[in-house]
């Protein structure tokens, strides 16, 4: 299984056919408490770089963007109850939703762990 | 007789050790004057009433057999105890009879009480809609003459009176500019809005069906005029400006902007928000603005009410005039005021109205009271509104601004408001932090976190309804959290101590949200409303 | 100017301060050209508290007040007698100059007060969640519309109206869809004893986000909502009910328990009184928690402070514009805190008791006032059922029937012809709406003015 970052601060975890896409713990540090995730319906077809979830704190909403292209297959039934699992496991059990990858090729030029991290440093 | 004043003490000045004093603990929860005051569902029974109506007597009834079969639950209390229950909750609340408000953007100033009183003049409160307009000319009249004077100070041609709020008017005004586009068959897709903008405005032009694409500001807090002409063409339907800016400024380039804006095919919408500030000194209509919402309850000092009613009457260029919604009112010659809806819309030649925004002609309880207000101030009073609201808020700039940070304070003087950041702050000290230690010096904070431009923003808006003395208090106060704030003061973290309620758990609100009482917080032991039947 | 704290020795002390040589020095950013040289054209001076009302006392002498006649309007605006202490309640400094309360702490009075709003409102409609009000109710009807239209996620674009929609209403969602994509479909009202919720259902496909139906209607006839219920939820669709009259809820059955999805309305006839139309107060509510989240406006919430005290928040923010700007689901800012405030306290005092009684002697006036009516040669009832409005027809133009009987100081109603003036075959309906300030003298007044005309 390998794992991805983007510069969106998400992670997608590629496995077979399917990736699981999150937000990263230094995006969630950033946003703050997480009071709502809106997720994408299953079935819908998004595009890299579309509009694909909102994680919302009290005072803000952000858009999550379709790290690549593809079908949503799953969106994490959890987060419905407890928001809050984006902040306490943000890249294991508050994952947002699992996608068909339509081109793997887009996955080229994603970060691994080690560059996400100095990434980050660097902001 | 002249007896010496025993302690020497006067309000205002602090009393040393007063935080040590800390009482014993009471059996009511309540802290003297500080009481605590349960929800009407909490009190009441559903049989008790504070109304004197007839028992029904039963019988034929032609509700064509929906008659309720269920309780709905409703509490009920006795007058006193209703009375009492308001004037409780009531005393939980900040407002400007308490004190300085000074929320920038929002213009807090002082509610003159004659204008209530006009207001419920019968002839005015208890008037319908509907009447023949025979029975309601004096209605029309106010209307109208509070038109009247609002196109006179600000220049304009037209006005829409029916929008009921600000952002209802800023809607009106960009449909209004649609509508003259899709006239000329010119279809464009774009509106352009500074980030420090209201987010009404970008709400509100997407709304109408636009893209909203940010105008860049320049460096002194101002739109950046030649990166704004670099944008626009063909696709640009037009601009939404604030002019008092939302930093306090005034955009000098208001006149060029418009014309490049014109030049391009587009129209110049402003927020009127901050008209406060030029009200009589300035009229929009001369800087080639085509439409402007007033907030009559911020301006014309109609009252806030705790969040509304408001009222957001909007001035129209010559262009846009002939697109205004309906219904509105017109004076004939012979000095009759009409009202003017979609049947006889053509006999006043306004045949390309929009349609219409809301059932009835608009705010006419806050009308009466805005052209009362109007009256009174008169052109030099009205002058002098702009003139004192300038100067209190540059008298705060001045006296603030060497232990706040005010970042466009090179640029010039401000306007109506005072714009500072939390540069200088302790690390782990924010402006959120601040506001809530102002509350314990008794004072609303001022708007926090916007414009968004600034970092950690604190826009502060005295108005001109201040006295110099009760500035200089504010000055104290303010003066003595930023230092808190900048020495880095722990405590400012858990303010406020001395509010009817400590900091609220908004994340938890927001996480399980509770929006209506529910019947299994009632109190062990006690049946809840709908347990209890009623009939 | 009595209203200016600031003396000229103020002035002078506090310009020294800034540094400013002059007042105008401060105006300094204002180019030259767009400074007003003289005063504003043909404003006098400022005038005394007495010139001042007496100038608006005249003006409001040039109306009839609805207390100086016999009155029988409705049609979306009612006349209910609303207790003084509302008034006094609501003219307390501490709830009239507040502001929106952003900063909860020094704001639960407020607060509180938008959360009991929001649970009676919601208890009246039949309904999990209310919010804090909208400008007006036939705003509200719109904001409803649009929210079906964010429900369905703008895959249905039909929006259904019942021709015996407010026409007001029917027109301000019309205008506002003119800007959207939705397409409206409406329909003229007939004139008959029962509201056509055949040929409403029929119209019904699945295309449709919503279907917008008013309870009871603007003929004052009472709309079979659940069969409208279930027909629209089998298309996908969701129902919104609109309620222009409050009081009847104390009598009739919620629009929430019959199965709309949104119930919106007017809130005016309780504790709001009529001022010529407004201010007034627009509720929403939703039937399901669920649609929360798609809801426009403020919404009050329950939470704790941090010594564990209960406390009210405004909550869910991020729906709203500014927080969410390009992307909130309405671009409403204030709403009607002071109207919802004479509504909470006028519910108050009623109490679910207050207001049974209140609506069923409403009723028992309006079919007093209906037989009597019946008894006029002319006229007819057109209503099987109502509640405190029906229609009745003239036979001949009822427009110019209720000018004439204004100029007697009688106000007769609401006229078909004022509200669909471009439909001749209302011309001759009349709607009545009768409530507890109407006295049976009141009713004779009508029936003996209408016997004379038009015999």
């Amino acid at each position: 299984m390998a794992r991805y970052f983007t510069e969106e601060h998400e992670w997608i975890d590629l496995e077979g056919d399917t990736a699981t896409v999150g937000i990263t713990d230094y995006a969630q540090e950033q946003l703050g408490d997480i009071v709502f995730v809106e997720l994408p319906e299953i079935g819908m077809v998004i595009d890299k770089g579309k509009d694909a979830a909102v994680v919302e704190s009290v005072k803000a909403a952000s858009d999550v963007y379709a790290p690549i292209s593809g079908e949503v297959m799953e969106a994490n039934p959890a987060l419905e109850d407890d928001p809050a699992l984006v902040n306490t496991a943000p890249e294991e059990d508050g994952w947002f939703f699992k996608m068909t990858v339509s081109d793997k090729s887009q996955l080229e030029g994603l970060m691994d762990a080690k560059a996400y991290k100095s990434f980050c440093n660097e902001l | 007789m002249n007896a010496p004043n025993q302690s020497g003490w006067k309000p205002g000045t602090p009393v040393e050790g007063h935080t040590a004093m800390n009482g014993p603990d009471t059996a009511t929860g309540n802290r003297a004057l500080m009481l605590e005051e349960p929800l009407i569902f909490e009190i009441a029974g559903n049989d008790t009433t504070g109304v004197d109506l007839p028992e029904p007597q039963g019988g034929k009834n032609r509700l064509g057999g929906l008659e309720r079969s269920a309780p709905i639950g409703l509490p009920g209390l006795s007058e006193p105890e209703t009375v009492r229950h308001y004037t409780r909750l009531s005393r939980q609340n900040y407002a400007i009879d308490l004190g300085l408000f000074p929320l920038g953007s929002c213009t807090m100033k002082h509610n003159p009480r004659l204008n209530e009183k006009i207001a419920r003049m019968p002839g005015f409160a208890d008037v319908h809609p509907l009447q023949p307009v025979d029975t309601v000319r004096g209605a029309l009249e106010v209307a109208n003459e509070l038109a009247h004077w609002l196109i006179e100070l600000t220049g304009m041609h037209g006005v829409a009176m029916s929008p009921k709020a600000g952002a209802h008017g800023e809607l009106c005004g960009i449909l209004c500019i649609r509508a003259a586009l899709e006239a000329r068959g010119d279809a464009r897709e774009v509106i352009l809005v500074p980030e420090s903008a209201h987010g009404t405005n970008p709400a509100t032009a997407a709304f109408a069906g636009y893209r909203v694409e940010d105008i860049p500001a320049n460096g002194d807090g101002r739109v950046d005029l030649e990166a704004l002409k670099a944008r626009l063409g063909p696709d640009v339907a037009g601009v939404m400006i604030t002019n008092p800016n939302t930093c306090g400024l005034f955009e000098r380039d208001m006149k060029a902007i418009s014309d490049a804006v014109h030049a391009a095919g587009g129209f110049v919408y402003c927020d009127g928000a901050n008209f406060n500030a030029i009200v009589g000194k300035v009229r929009p209509g001369d800087l080639g603005v085509d439409a402007m919402h007033i907030n009559l309850h911020k301006t014309f000092s109609t009252p806030h009410g705790g969040g509304g009613p408001g009222s957001g009457p909007v001035v129209l260029s010559e262009a846009l005039s002939p697109y205004g919604p309906l219904p509105f009112t017109a004076r004939t010659e012979d000095g009759v005021v009409h009202l003017v809806e979609e049947e006889n819309a053509d006999e006043f030649a306004h045949t390309k109205a929009f349609g219409r925004m809301t059932a009835f002609h608009g705010q006419t309880g806050m009308f009466t009271r805005a052209l009362a207000y109007i009256l009174s101030h008169g052109a030099d009073g009205l002058k002098q509104v702009a003139e004192d609201a300038v100067l209190n808020a540059n008298y705060l700039l001045r006296s603030l601004d060497d232990v706040l940070d005010a970042p466009f304070a090179h640029s010039g003087p401000c306007m109506h408001e005072a714009l500072f950041s939390d540069k200088g702050f302790a690390d782990d000290i924010s402006t959120l932090d601040l506001a809530k230690a102002l509350i314990d010096e008794g004072y609303h904070p001022m708007t926090m976190y916007f414009p968004l431009v600034v970092h950690g923003a604190m826009l502060v808006e005295p108005t001109e309804t201040e006295s110099k003395a009760a500035l200089d208090q504010f000055i104290l106060a303010l003066r003595h959290v930023a230092e808190r704030a900048k020495a880095g003061d722990e405590g400012m973290k858990s303010a406020p101590y001395y509010a009817p309620r400590r900091r609220l758990d908004e994340t938890l609100a927001a996480r399980k949200p509770l929006l209506a009482w529910a019947d299994q917080s009632a109190p062990p032991g006690k049946p809840s409303l709908s347990e209890q039947g009623g009939r | 100017m009595r209203y200016l704290p600031l003396t000229d020795a103020d002035r002078s002390a506090m310009l020294a301060k800034i540094g400013a040589p002059d007042i105008d020095a401060l105006f300094a950013d204002v180019p030259e050209e767009a400074r007003l040289s003289g005063p504003i054209h043909g404003l006098p001076m400022h005038a005394s508290e007495m010139a001042v009302e007496k100038h608006m006392r005249r003006l409001s002498k040039k109306n009839l007040a609805a207390a100086d006649a016999p009155f029988f309007l409705g049609a979306g605006a009612y006349r209910h007698h609303v207790p003084a202490s509302v008034d006094h309640i609501i003219q307390r400094g501490e709830f009239l100059t507040a502001y929106t309360p952003y900063q909860p702490e020094i704001a639960q009075g407020t607060l509180q007060m938008l959360f009991e709003f929001q649970s009676q409102v919601a208890r009246l409609y039949g309904c999990a969640v209310a919010n804090a009000s909208m400008y007006d109710g036939s705003t509200a009807c719109w904001e409803a519309v649009a929210m079906a239209s964010r429900v369905a996620r703008g895959k249905k674009r039909k929006v259904v109206l019942s021709g015996a929609l407010h026409p007001h209403y029917a027109e301000v969602v019309r205008t506002m869809a003119k800007f959207t994509d939705d397409e409206i479909a409406g329909a003229p009202p007939s004139l008959t004893a029962r509201p056509d919720d055949d040929g409403l259902i029929a119209r019904i496909d699945d295309d449709t986000s919503c279907v917008v139906v008013q309870y009871p209607d603007i003929l004052g006839r009472l709309p079979d909502l659940s069969r409208i219920a279930e027909a629209a939820h089998e298309k996908g669709a969701l129902l919104i009910a609109v309620n222009t009259e409050p009081v009847a809820l104390g009598a009739i059955q919620s629009p929430g328990e019959l199965g709309a999805d949104i119930v919106v309305g007017e809130g005016q006839a309780i504790g709001v009184g009529l001022q010529f139309g407004g201010p007034y107060l627009g509720l929403f509510a939703v039937r399901d928690e669920k649609h929360v989240r798609q809801m426009p406006g403020r919404l009050c919430g329950e939470t704790v402070d941090a010594q564990g005290k209960r406390g009210f928040v405004l909550t869910l923010s991020t729906r709203e514009q500014h927080i969410r700007r390009e992307k909130a689901t309405s671009n409403i800012c204030t709403n009607s805190g002071l109207c919802a405030l004479a509504f909470s306290v006028h519910m108050t005092l009623l109490g679910e008791e207050g207001l049974r009684r209140l609506a069923m002697e409403n009723h028992r006036l309006a079919c007093l006032a209906a037989d009597r009516l019946a008894k006029v040669p002319g006229i007819s009832v057109l209503n099987d059922s109502f509640f405190n409005e029906f229609t009745v027809q003239l036979g001949q133009d009822a427009r110019q029937v209720v000018r004439e009987l204004a100029g007697k100081d009688i106000l007769a109603g609401v006229s078909l012809g004022r509200l669909f003036p471009d439909n001749d075959a209302l011309a001759d309906g009349l709607l009545v709406a009768v409530t507890e300030t109407t006295t049976e003298e009141d009713i004779d007044t009508l029936v003996s003015a209408l016997e004379e005309l038009l015999a």
